[in-house]
């Protein structure tokens, strides 16, 4: 098989050089993973953001522009290359992009990898095909109609003569770049390798040791530094003795960093820089250190819960409200008045934070597993005090990212250490560290109202949140609307009702909080999905058949929170999988006897989940015996990596549901590691099974949207089961008994 | 203080703290670097070597612990990366982070050396010391068969 290695940048340009002639194609991934066509006509091919190269080796190689961290980009992206490109799929290979915002849009994030490079990509590998042919007509001195693409080649049919792109690569080189928007695309009917299962370049790698993660960044003359923070979000050192951590065999130095609001939200502390990275450790442990905790030293799990139930006492925000909710459920007989809670949740990837920088008076170079390599290097060159092209970024493998890697904290501090040294420097974060300054899953607090009249129809839809809204945190705009992070498709949900009010208040906190795997739709997923399986419950009708009966009829439903995308719900789509889902999982066939059947179907990253579990619960333990999807995530560019992400995202929304919490006492973290921070281990996760549907959609989001039904179709499975309705996570054996 | 080992079949001396442990000694000492930091508390099973043929967590494990003694990593398990479990591991498109994966397949290894045709139980009883943040627990399974030539059984359930 094809292995690919991660190029940096000096080897990039090294087997460019001695390759001879480079073809280089230039084609734009736009800004926003969803950028609409509209604003890919309107943006030049030129700036160029990533590359086809092609050596006289015959050798293909697509420059990734994105980062990979699990969600099998480094596959998936090539693969559209190579289909437009009629490329032998063993002749393709992956470098990593070097960091140029100029060139290319790196940001890694909102399931959007394969969905917004999809167009791009086709276009850019239709564009050099079709120089390849044009340069192959010349050389043989035949019409352009008379030659085609094949295996990696031009053949000319007629003369059965055949030259591989690697032999015309130094005329193609002359061709004229077409333009983008006509380029003509592949037929999709005639697809060989997009729609067909590959195998992950890098498992060889990842399964020999070789890989090498931003933790096993090693640079001549570097040093290991671990930096003690505030345990009190928002608190400060007061004062500090370091003479004992001085004196721990290896230890080098010990310096102090300012804190960091606006474009980092780091703490600052104490940072211990040494010859390796245990004697880091050992030094941080003799520091003496008096803290000043600062103004969020009370806050406690406790204390927000009141905040919420305060906030809930009264009217919110409105966000939306259509016809008369409150007047509605005053009237209606059959109702239900129910909260759900979800806590804060840490993104625990199994690979710390850290960052290696190395800062010298001419530039600088960093080896950062980041989601935002464009960031990172802004961040650097900003404490450098160097224009950021002189800021060489080395996106590397990441040890999972889940939202956690898009900030650029670990960063920052990074480069405020190796401003200071001259040295080369990895800033390691412990697992303590990372779990106590993660940036978390809001908390939040749901006060869900509902009623079903006599026909089984939906009456009334009120939705309350009170949460610690992401956009209060980071988005300037958020101090006006903290409510534009909070809902997602719960502001547009697919069940008719004449009557549907949203209101929001922000709960303060002095928690940092911002993008987990599936952000909102995390807690959103579960609250209507449950919500709308207890209104089944309440009208006595079957959970599927009450929501088939709600979605109703063939519709597009604008997105309410983002309506300038115009990638509104698909209903047939939605219905789809929740028929194939249950379908799959016999949803009609009696189960044993205490086991019980529960089903979720939800919209987010404009991709259709559904799942069916089952589950029962055995002497106060609940156990689940499977879960069955369907998926519609558009055409399943790598089929086998959208199920590895289906199953992957499964296990992540199990762990939230099933296992900790991060929990607040007097400001700070109360978890630290994985005794108390504990995550699904190989027996406690069920058979997942994964159904797609082979869409000819264009791709969207996979890498988030099979997290939000699974906590919902356990819960109502565990009320199939047992009458027992889960309405807080994670579950706690009281709420099973 | 020197402290002399076996490292993937050759001697190896290192001066270091004798309370070092194993995993930052092969870490940022040798630049053994597959190997891998997860919880430093034993927990998450990512530092996973073997040491004398047993798999030992290598961060809770002092070098000076190891004097003498063969300790094996993920580096020294084949020399090409192709040991039957790392060809598992391949074929059945394990690895998604993959940052976890050189202590599963040492785990796995080191099971397989104990019980050559594994039960799903016996899996899952083994290996439930390493934790993969991706979920990739069914495929770990199914590698583990496939290494074993064992047909893969009923998935247990939680």
């Amino acid at each position: 098989m094809t292995t690919a290695p991660v190029l940096n940048r000096r080897d990039f340009l090294k087997a460019g050089a001695a390759g001879g002639a480079a073809l280089v194609v230039a084609f734009h991934l736009p800004g926003s993973a969803y950028a609409s066509a509209e604003d890919q006509e309107k943006k030049p091919a030129n700036p160029l953001n990533a590359w086809v190269r092609i050596t006289p080796d015959n050798r293909v190689t697509l420059i990734l522009g994105k980062s990979e961290m699990g969600q099998g980009a480094m596959t998936a992206l090539p693969m559209i290359l190579a289909e437009e490109m009629y490329l032998d799929w063993q002749q393709v290979s992956v470098e990593q992009a070097p960091t140029d915002p100029k060139v290319y849009d790196h940001g890694t994030g909102g399931s959007g990898s394969v969905a917004g490079s999809w167009l791009p990509l086709r276009r850019a590998g239709a564009a050099a095909r079709e120089m390849f042919i044009t340069a192959a007509a010349q050389h043989w001195n035949v019409g352009r109609d008379t030659c085609k693409a094949q295996d990696g080649g031009v053949l000319h049919g007629a003369r059965k003569q055949f030259l591989t792109y690697g032999e015309l690569v130094a005329d193609a080189s002359n061709v004229p770049v077409p333009d983008f928007n006509t380029v003509p695309l592949k037929n999709s009917d005639d697809f060989t390798i997009v729609g067909h299962d590959r195998k992950r370049f890098e498992a060889a790698a990842k399964s020999s040791g070789a890989a090498k993660f931003g933790i096993d960044s090693r640079i001549t003359g570097m040093e290991y530094a671990v930096i003690a923070r505030c345990p009190v979000f928002g608190g400060k050192v007061a004062k500090f003795d370091a003479t004992k951590a001085k004196a721990v065999p290896g230890v080098r130095d010990v310096i102090t960093i300012d804190a960091v609001g606006e474009g980092a939200f780091t703490c600052g502390g104490i940072v211990v820089i040494a010859n390796n990275s245990w004697a880091a450790i050992q030094g941080r442990k003799a520091l003496n250190i008096a803290w000043d905790e600062g103004p969020n030293a009370a806050e406690s799990s406790e204390s927000l819960r009141k905040h919420f139930i305060e906030n809930a006492a009264k009217p919110g925000k409105t966000v939306r409200n259509e016809g008369d909710a409150d007047a509605a459920l005053s009237s209606a007989v059959k109702k239900i008045d129910v909260v759900y809670e979800l806590p804060f949740a840490p993104h625990a990837c199994m690979e710390p934070m850290n960052c290696t920088v190395h800062i010298r008076p001419d530039g600088a170079e960093a080896w950062v597993p980041t989601q935002a390599p464009q960031w990172a290097q802004g961040v650097i060159a900003g404490v450098a005090e160097l224009p950021p092209e002189k800021v060489n970024v080395h996106t590397t493998l990441m040890g999972g990212g889940f939202g956690r890697r898009y900030q650029a904290d670990f960063v920052m501090e990074a480069a405020q250490v190796a401003k200071v040294t001259g040295k080369p420097v990895q800033v390691l974060w412990t697992r303590e560290d990372d779990m106590q300054h993660d940036f978390y899953r809001p908390a939040s607090y749901h006060k869900m109202q509902g009623a079903v009249d006599a026909q089984g129809k939906l009456a009334a839809w009120k939705h309350f949140q009170s949460s610690t809204s992401i956009a209060a945190v980071w988005d300037k705009d958020g101090k006006e609307k903290p409510e534009a992070s909070e809902f997602a498709t719960a502001a547009f949900i697919p069940y008719e009702t004449p009557n549907f009010r949203v209101e929001y208040a922000l709960a303060h906190s002095g928690v940092p909080r911002a993008w987990w795997r599936s952000v909102e739709h995390s807690s959103s997923g579960f609250v209507v999905e449950t919500f709308v399986d207890e209104l089944a419950a309440t009208a006595g009708v079957d959970p599927l058949q009450f929501r088939l009966q709600l979605i109703g009829g063939a519709r597009k439903i604008p997105d309410f929170t983002n309506p300038k995308e115009n990638k509104p719900l698909d209903t047939a789509r939605l219905k789809g999988v929740l028929q194939l889902a249950a379908e799959k999982a016999q949803w009609s066939q009696p189960l044993p006897k205490g086991v019980g059947r529960g089903i979720a179907g939800y919209f987010s990253f404009y991709s259709y989940t559904a799942a069916v579990a089952e589950a029962s619960v055995e002497k106060g333990q609940l156990r689940i015996h499977r879960i069955v999807y369907a998926v519609d995530c558009g055409r399943p560019v790598n089929p086998a990596g959208v199920v590895a992400q289906v199953e992957s995202a499964a296990v992540y929304a199990l762990s939230a549901m099933m296992k900790d919490a991060i929990t607040i006492d007097r400001g700070r973290v109360q978890q630290s590691n994985f005794n108390d921070y504990d995550m699904p281990r190989m027996s406690e996760v069920p058979k997942i099974e994964v159904h797609l549907v082979m869409s000819k959609e264009d791709p969207t989001g996979i890498g988030e949207p099979g997290l939000p039904v699974v906590a919902p179709a356990v819960g109502n499975a565990v009320f199939a089961a047992t009458g027992k309705r889960l309405r807080r996570l994670p579950i706690k054996p009281e709420d099973l008994a | 203080m020197a402290t002399t080992f076996i490292l993937n079949g050759k001697s190896q001396t290192v001066d270091v703290s004798p309370d070092m442990p194993l995993l930052w000694v092969l870490r940022d000492t040798l630049d053994k670097t597959g190997t891998k930091f997860g919880c430093g508390a034993g927990l998450c099973g990512a530092c996973t070597v073997h040491i004398n043929g047993e798999a030992a967590r290598s961060c809770q494990t002092a070098i000076s612990a190891v004097a003498g003694k063969k300790v094996t990593t993920i580096e020294g398990l084949s020399a090409n990366g192709l040991h039957p479990v790392q060809q598992a591991w391949i074929a059945e498109d394990v690895p998604q982070c993959g940052y976890c994966q050189s202590g599963q397949i040492m785990s796995a290894v080191a099971l397989l050396a104990k019980k050559p045709n594994p039960t799903d139980a016996d899996i899952d009883d083994f290996m439930s010391g390493n934790i993969c943040r991706c979920g990739t627990y069914q495929r770990i399974r199914k590698a583990i068969h496939r290494a074993a030539g064992t047909p893969a059984g009923q998935a247990k359930s939680a």
